[in-house]
């Protein structure tokens, strides 16, 4: 099967606004006979449900989580990135573009990255007008600030509550229209299979959670917007519910799976404290704004950071990168931290965290401050005191949850941060127009594979999952839908939908039948530890290899040993928890089967047979310039497809902070 | 710090569904680590019930740093616990001593069905939201972000507002199960804002009557709410909400 992207003709400043103008449209009479169903209701998810909703269509919007304002978009701190050029530093959609496709290491697609960077501005006029209260300076205007991998200021935020703040704007507007009819919504279900009839996406089986009985709904389309797969490696920032199983399922049922080996670690996040940890937090990206980031010069220095004196601290990114400084991409300050604490020169009881250290921005701000009340004869500490109130209003929150999760003060002492799982750039294959391999079926932000490439910018999660939800799958759903016009609703009672729900169902009897006496989450900190260890932050063939066999080992013990407790027919959070594992352990060996066979380093993925002398990532632009799209075949086999990637616009080049 | 281990007994609310009377249960956990998070401690707790072949202890939990509202549990008496300006996911077990005792149960409001151990509905917030919190501006060609200056503490008031994550601990502190702060926060955010001003009046009054509809208590100034809110929102919405809502009822709204 030939994949075909559906980018369009002409040069790339027309080819979405050429294609909003042509493309087919549905009349609002037969926009009402039209059902959708929008699976996940985060930033993608909520935009285009409550977006469709306003449009006449019928929707219906599915959620795992007791509310939809719950979806793990709430989390994300730091903000979100638009081309406005407020601040006048040169920024464009060109210069938003570029910095996109070079910061994902030359492997997304141009067209769809254009299209982002043009929508990008429309994304922050939308959510203001909605009420969404952004960060604004004393005349009143929008505030902005950098993140890594660019050099103008063009993130938008609400504090560190970026992902808070939107995602309740676009709830907000989802349950206007659950109020008025035009979206049916269903907290607390879980999506379990797609039903395909004639080739084409129709609708899903669902769980009810709350009773565990099970429920077949039509849609003439089905919108997956579930997130990524983070939680595949057990330890993660992810939320702890967040899963790839409808995600999975439409793999399973024909639709590829995009670079699943492409994997974001983020370099800022609290250590790991010991075997209990059932998550990791982030320390969001704009603290790098501030923060400086170091290990003492010296191995294995056991000294107090305060008592390392400033010629013995390595500012290790400084040192690198200097025309990026703190602000590098953050794959590449992942590895530059596991490089260093690797070497030796980590800091903590573990040995396995750097320091992020915010003396020298507080005593800055200080100074600024007192110059500001015109108090120029200060001591130090005044100086100080006055700086920690800006640090204070910056990242207020974010250094009360590190306070609370480590029990220092970080205003005192430094931070200590470490690199964790955070955002998965591989996801389902869709085209132009956010379809998948399989007809009318659609795959929304970090579900889908399409934007960021190898590695993803700061604040861009954000921007691409309401730039998919309001901007662009309003258009490119109805350019589908026009043709389908004339298909009626199909009653559930159809063959497929009592096929695939006897499936769901046997799967689930099978499970419960196994009655064995090991956990499910034994079993997931099991798939954890290897992907961890073989498909992290470094990687290489041999590891890889034996990665693939024990997935495939821990995955027969998994279903002849695994215990769940509890009955099928009712509220049982281990049951939903087990099925969520089972399909881990089958996109783990995926993960590592892609891995093994992108033989460069690029972005996130770093084999290590694959590096320069300075032990930068080596691209191989002659065989890889390609995007991965397995078809599952059965069990154990998948078959690759590749997509060739054509850049007309930026040349790719060996990608440089330095 | 100083890290340590401790064993507790846990008092932990067991209900099978809301069709059923509730009861209290009592567990042992052992070599709990002052370093875990609360909820971590119950993972501990659920890993054995399992290995012993029982029922592991329901629980609502998602993010697990304090932003998603999910975490719900009442501890020893309050809401999320006993740090202030907290949620029971950031709870530390460093708050603990070797020896202690610790009760653990459900929100408890009329309001808030339980809908096993320690999970409870709280779709009416949802309604609520439904009923009018929300700036009616469909998705399209909204007018660019900065034609709109608004006055930084007006910005910054609004923010403190919405910064509530709707976890129902204002409701579970209050005596009346009152949902008075929670509702106030989204008033007071809209109505802070120019954005919100066309629909300010009706806002107010259909949010308020929907909030009856729920079932929710009224609200008499006992401030248990502001006191166990996470997020520290403030009383003062509550006054804004009154004052909203009285100027809407005598201005005539038209749904008042």
């Amino acid at each position: 099967m030939a994949l075909d992207s559906k980018i369009p003709a002409g040069k790339m400043d027309e080819k979405w606004g050429k294609y909003k103008s042509t493309c087919k449209l549905v009349n609002p009479a037969n926009k009402r006979q039209l059902e959708i169903i929008v699976v996940g209701t985060g930033l993608a998810g909520a935009s285009a449900a409550a977006s469709l909703g306003e449009m006449g269509y019928k929707v219906k919007a599915f959620c795992f989580q007791d509310s939809p304002r719950r979806a793990h978009s709430i989390a994300a701190q730091g903000g979100i990135n638009a081309a406005k050029n407020y601040q006048n530093d040169g920024d464009s959609t060109y210069r938003l573009f570029y910095d996109t496709i070079k910061g994902g290491d030359y492997r997304a697609r141009e067209g769809n990255v254009h299209r982002l960077a043009e929508v990008s501005t429309n994304i922050i006029d939308q959510c203001v007008a909605q009420g969404v209260p952004f960060a604004r300076e004393y005349g009143g205007l929008l505030s902005n600030r950098s993140f890594g991998g660019t050099q103008v200021q063009r993130t938008f935020y609400a504090a560190g509550q970026t992902g808070q703040q939107l995602l309740i704007g676009a709830y907000q507007a989802l349950e206007r229209q659950v109020a008025l009819g035009n979206v049916t919504m269903y907290a607390r279900h879980e999506m379990l299979d797609v039903v395909k009839i004639d080739g084409k996406a129709r609708g899903i089986i669902a769980r009810n959670l709350v009773n565990g009985e099970l429920e077949r709904h039509f849609g003439h389309a089905v919108l997956l917007c579930t997130g990524g797969y983070g939680n595949v490696f057990y330890l993660s920032t992810n939320a702890m519910g967040s899963n790839v199983t409808a995600a999975w399922k439409a793999h399973r049922k024909g639709a590829f799976f995009g670079n699943p080996c492409f994997t974001q670690i983020h370099p800022t996040c609290i250590p790991v404290s010991g075997d209990h940890q059932s998550k990791l937090t982030l320390m969001s990206e704009s603290l790098r704004n501030d923060g400086r980031i170091w290990v003492p010069k010296k191995q294995g220095d056991n000294r107090k950071p305060g008592d390392i004196p400033e010629e013995e601290r390595d500012y290790y990114l400084e040192r690198r990168y200097p025309a990026f400084g703190n602000l590098v991409p953050r794959d590449v300050a992942s590895r530059a931290a596991k490089e260093r604490c690797d070497a030796g020169y980590g800091v903590g009881s573990s040995k396995m965290a750097v320091y992020l250290d915010f003396a020298a921005a507080i005593e800055r701000y200080g100074k600024i401050e007192a110059n500001k009340q015109g108090k120029s004869n200060l001591d130090k500490d005044a100086v100080i005191a006055l700086g920690k109130d800006v640090v204070k209003e910056k990242y207020g929150n974010l250094f009360d949850m590190y306070a609370k999760i480590t029990g220092e003060n970080p205003y005192e002492v430094p931070m200590r941060i470490y690199p964790a799982v955070h955002y998965t750039m591989g996801g389902l294959w869709v085209d132009y127009e956010l379809m998948t391999t399989v007809p009318n079926l659609y795959a929304l932000g970090e579900a889908n594979f399409s934007d960021h490439g190898a590695n993803r910018l700061g604040a861009s999660a954000l921007m691409q999952g309401l730039a998919d939800g309001y901007f662009v799958i309003p258009y490119t759903l109805g350019n589908n839908l026009a043709d389908d016009i004339r298909t009626k609703s199909i009653p559930t009672d159809h063959p497929a939908f009592i096929a695939a729900e006897k499936e769901v169902s046997d799967r689930i009897n099978k499970l419960m039948s196994i009655k064995g006496k090991e956990s499910v989450e034994s079993f997931h900190k099991r798939l954890g530890k290897i992907m961890w260890d073989k498909c992290g932050m470094g990687r290489n063939a041999e590891g890889l290899k034996h990665a693939i066999k024990e997935i495939q080992q821990l995955r027969k013990d998994f279903w002849s040993n695994v215990r769940i407790p509890g009955e099928v027919n009712e509220f049982n959070p281990e049951l939903d928890k087990a099925g969520r594992v089972a399909d881990f352990l089958e996109l783990g060996e995926l993960m590592c089967i892609d891995a093994l066979d992108r033989e460069e380093s690029c972005g996130g993925h770093f084999r290590e047979e694959f590096q320069t002398e300075e032990g930068e990532a080596l691209r191989d632009d002659e065989k890889f310039m390609y995007v991965s799209a397995w078809e599952f075949k059965g069990d154990s086999q998948y078959e690759l497809h590749k997509e060739e990637l054509k850049y007309e616009i930026v040349h790719p080049s060996a990608r440089s902070y330095k | 710090m100083q890290h340590y281990n401790m064993n507790l007994t846990l008092k932990v609310w067991r209900q099978r569904s809301n069709k059923v009377k509730g009861h209290f249960e009592s567990f042992q956990v052992k070599n709990i680590s002052s370093e875990m998070s609360f909820l971590e401690m119950f993972d501990v707790l659920n890993e054995q019930l399992v290995a012993e072949g029982k029922d592991p202890i329901a629980f609502d939990h998602d993010c697990r740093e304090g932003i998603c509202g999910m975490c719900s549990m009442y501890i020893n008496g309050r809401a999320h616990g006993p740090w202030t300006q907290n949620t029971t996911c950031q709870l530390h077990m460093r708050e603990y001593k070797d020896g202690d005792t610790i009760v653990v149960e459900p929100w408890r409001a009329e309001s808030f069905p339980v809908i096993r151990d320690l999970v409870v509905d709280r779709s009416a917030f949802d309604r609520i939201i439904g009923a009018g919190g929300y700036v009616s501006v469909n998705t399209g060609n909204a007018v660019d972000a900065n034609s709109l200056p608004i006055e930084k503490q007006k910005a910054d008031e609004a923010f403190a507002a919405a910064s509530c994550i709707g976890c129902g601990a204002c409701v579970a502190a209050c005596p009346n199960a009152s949902a008075m702060l929670f509702v106030s926060a989204k008033i007071a955010h809209l109505a802070l804002l120019p954005q919100g001003e066309p629909e300010r009046k009706n806002r107010a009054v259909n949010m308020i009557q929907q909030m009856d509809t729920e079932g929710f208590g009224s609200c008499t100034n006992i401030g248990a709410c502001e006191a166990e809110c996470p997020k520290g929102i403030s009383l003062e919405n509550i006054a804004r909400l009154n004052r909203e809502y009285v100027g809407a009822i005598f201005s005539g709204s038209n749904n008042g």
